[in-house]
């Protein structure tokens, strides 16, 4: 007698062996003989480095207290940095004036939070602001000068306060400059075409130390005896000058991205050169290359530290003139440590940003 | 056909507005070149300062912590020019060395399908790259190499390399008489290998039969030479470094700042390398691996005959800025005293002579050549390896 089944029997569970844990860890991690080997090593080195670091930086550390003494047990000594916390944020820029800097950079940060988180209204206005008044605002509250605020002389600048002050000052400058040498590279005159290659090359092609060393040794020579330029300045200039070469760079890749297309539909509704440039071109440009400025800002944001070698106190040689005061030597890892922190999650977050932006501006090609 | 009614006004004549445009350029630029020429040759005439490069010749009279070329304190200006320009390449080439093999393996690992060993690769990269070089290089110098024990507790490799405060010490090869044809043999096998490539490359054009380049080429370029050496009794020898006193005498001394300068700047670049192996490995479409595989190619030869050459048409226009960015950033030297072109010539010799205008122009210059020879050299070979289109 035949006996006829009609229900598929149920289809076998997967190996044991290549699902869940076990599947993941035989897959990513123990494929191959020479992958366990790669593994192990990988483990070993986890191993040999973590525990040591975690409990050297954390557990084994001494946080609070006031001198060297507190510093008693093996770990890092961070009551080192915490005492001098507000000389590397501000310098020596005087104790009474602090909430200057913090009213400066707190506007700043609320501005470009504003400009940067979406769907906040009057965007127009507040970039306007940010553009053409902050300027001016924070040059007042920091240098002082005007509105009864005493002067602050720059060579009182210092630490994170001045890092973020050559950074933001030579960004902004170069901003404008940059665009424009793109455009002039770009251009049908063939002598403003050439102007704009020399200076774009002749900037990319020197090291920023030669610039800051130009700038503070040739700029003097440059200008009229009785004119002084401060070392700040000097060294500002230096970086934007620097900075507008990459930004040129920048701007002319997303000029090139633009189909021509858009050029000639703007002269055939009859505008003007600038205003085909502004109304069409460079909004479409710009867009394009906000993930690649955002990176050359945290390029720019790291050079910042080459303004020690001239002789000003960035953040980085703030901590590396606290190392040499007699009461607290031996304290240099710390505060290497403590900068690289700052700088890790600063230029951390800004790439990620960035990163986030090109997915997100990334619109209409994706499939 | 009716003329054009209205004549156009010369001012709205594109053609005119443009180089009436170019002149002011021209003439803002010459004004202003003129401006600081005057103020500079002012300046200089108040200072007493003589222009002219007649200070290349007098009597540089300071040291430099290391040098390539015979130099003492008795040598001229022009000279300290050429030890701190050969510096520079030293420490460029042993950063752009380090930097290319640290940056091609660890982007390749960043694409291994090892979980960990790509995690890994990925956390060297990210937390290398964020962190200004300047920073690293102080670190590796003031924080590591300066915290070493003295030369009496140095560390040591097989009792023949040592490393301690002073730097690092490594055994000096010594040269005997014979090693010139050891030498010989070398560049000879490397002169055949081409000529082998080519004839293989003709012979696989024509019938198809591949040759087997490799291990010719290996047996010809290092087997022959290591042939002639123990033909001719091993003409080389072992300078070892000794401790005598408070000191090792003998062998190749490292200064601690090349080694920092060098770990600083390769560990950086590195990341950057890493970044731009990754990228163009993942340029390479998925499909030209599965269609060479389609076609029967093994694993190691997908690799080398499709993927690699794909792959470095997307990767060398990024090294090569990754290798003028090392370049550049080797003046960084002059942080931590590495007696490099910046630290020597726009540093010490500006200071000693305060020519400051012809120095820095001097050292903006080679900076500049090397920029362009080097971004030359390599735009050379991306259009040799372009794709060739109709």
């Amino acid at each position: 007698m035949a006996v006829l089944i009609t229900t598929p029997s149920p289809s076998l569970s997967p190996p044991a062996s290549s699902v869940g844990v076990v599947g993941w860890l035989k897959q990513n991690l123990f494929s191959s003989p020479v992958n366990s080997i790669f593994t192990l090593a990988g483990l070993y080195l986890l191993y040999s480095v973590l525990p040591p670091l975690i409990s050297w930086a954390f557990f084994q550390a001494d946080w609070v207290g006031t001198t060297k003494e507190a510093c008693t047990s093996n770990g890092a000594c961070w009551v080192f940095v915490g005492v001098r916390l507000n000389q590397f944020i501000f310098g020596f820029y005087p104790q009474s004036e602090y909430w200057r800097v913090v009213l400066a950079f707190s506007m700043f940060a609320g501005l470009i939070g504003w400009l940067l988180i979406d769907r906040t209204p009057k965007k127009g206005l507040v970039g306007a602001f940010t553009v053409f008044c902050y300027p001016i605002i924070a040059y007042y509250l920091f240098y002082g000068g005007a509105f009864g605020l005493p002067v602050v002389e720059t060579y009182k600048w210092g630490g994170l306060m001045l890092t973020l002050i050559l950074a933001s000052t030579g960004m902004f400058f170069s901003f404008p400059i940059g665009i424009i040498l793109a455009l002039g590279r770009r251009s049908s005159m063939p002598i403003a075409k050439l102007i704009s290659v020399i200076f774009i090359e002749f900037w990319r092609g020197i090291p920023l130390i030669t610039v800051l060393f130009m700038s503070s040794v040739m700029l003097p020579m440059f200008i009229p005896e009785n004119m002084q330029i401060d070392k700040l300045l000097r060294a500002i200039i230096g970086i934007i000058l620097f900075q507008s070469a990459y930004m040129a760079e920048i701007v002319r890749g997303g000029l090139q991205a633009i189909p021509r297309g858009q050029l000639e539909a703007a002269e055939a509704l009859g505008l003007s050169y600038w205003k085909s440039m502004g109304f069409i071109i460079l909004p479409q440009a710009l867009k394009l290359v906000i993930p690649g400025i955002v990176n050359t800002f945290i390029g720019l944001f790291k050079d910042t530290t080459l303004v020690l070698i001239i002789g000003l106190f960035d953040l980085l040689a703030v901590v590396q003139a606290a190392f040499a005061d007699p009461k607290w030597l031996g304290f240099s890892v710390e505060g290497y440590v403590f900068v690289a922190s700052v700088y890790w999650v600063s230029c951390f977050s800004m790439s990620r940003y960035s990163q986030h932006l090109e997915k997100k501006l990334h619109t209409g090609h994706a499939r | 056909m009716s003329k054009s009614s209205q004549k156009q006004r010369w001012w709205n004549n594109a053609q005119y507005r443009s180089l009436f445009f170019q002149v002011v350029l021209v003439a803002m630029i010459v004004g202003f070149f003129c401006f600081i020429g005057t103020n500079t040759l002012a300046n200089l005439e108040k200072r007493g300062i003589s222009t002219g490069f007649g200070f290349l010749s007098l009597k540089a009279g300071f040291g430099i912590l290391q040098s390539l070329i015979p130099y003492d304190e008795s040598y001229s200006f022009g000279r300290t020019f050429l030890v701190g320009l050969l510096n520079t390449l030293l420490v460029s080439a042993l950063g752009i060395f380090f930097a290319t093999i640290i940056g091609f393996t660890v982007g390749v690992a960043r694409l291994s399908n090892n979980w960990l060993i790509s995690k890994l690769a990925g956390v060297y990269v990210e937390m290398f790259r964020n962190i200004p070089l300047l920073l690293q290089m102080f670190f590796w110098y003031f924080a590591v190499l300066r915290t070493l024990p003295s030369p009496r507790q140095s560390w040591t490799a097989g009792e023949v390399a040592f490393l301690n405060i002073r730097g690092m010490y490594l055994p000096r090869p010594l040269f005997g008489d014979n090693f010139g044809f050891v030498v010989w043999t070398f560049v000879l096998a490397i002169v055949a290998t081409v000529f082998i490539r080519r004839w293989a490359k003709k012979r696989q054009d024509e019938t198809g039969q591949p040759f087997k380049l490799g291990r010719v080429a290996f047996g010809l370029i290092v087997g022959f030479p290591v042939l002639v050496f123990f033909a001719l009794g091993s003409p080389l020898s072992w300078d070892i470094p000794k401790l005598q006193g408070f000191n090792f005498h003998g062998g190749m001394t490292v200064i601690p700042e090349l080694t920092a300068l060098v770990l600083a700047l390769s560990v950086y670049t590195a990341t950057f390398i890493a970044e731009a192996v990754r990228s163009g490995i993942l340029a390479v479409n998925s499909g030209q691996t599965e269609a060479a595989s389609a076609l029967g190619l093994r694993k190691g030869k997908v690799l080398k005959l499709v993927v690699i050459p794909q792959a470095m048409r997307v990767i060398i226009p990024q090294l090569t800025s990754q290798y003028l960015n090392l370049v550049k950033n080797s003046s960084l030297a002059t942080a931590i005293g590495y007696p490099d072109l910046v630290s020597v010539f726009a540093g010490t010799t500006l200071n000693q002579t305060g020519q400051a205008i012809e120095i820095i122009a001097m050292t903006m210059s080679v900076y500049l050549v090397i920029s362009l020879t080097i971004s030359g050299i390599m735009n050379w070979y991306n259009k040799k390896i372009m794709l060739v289109e109709r």
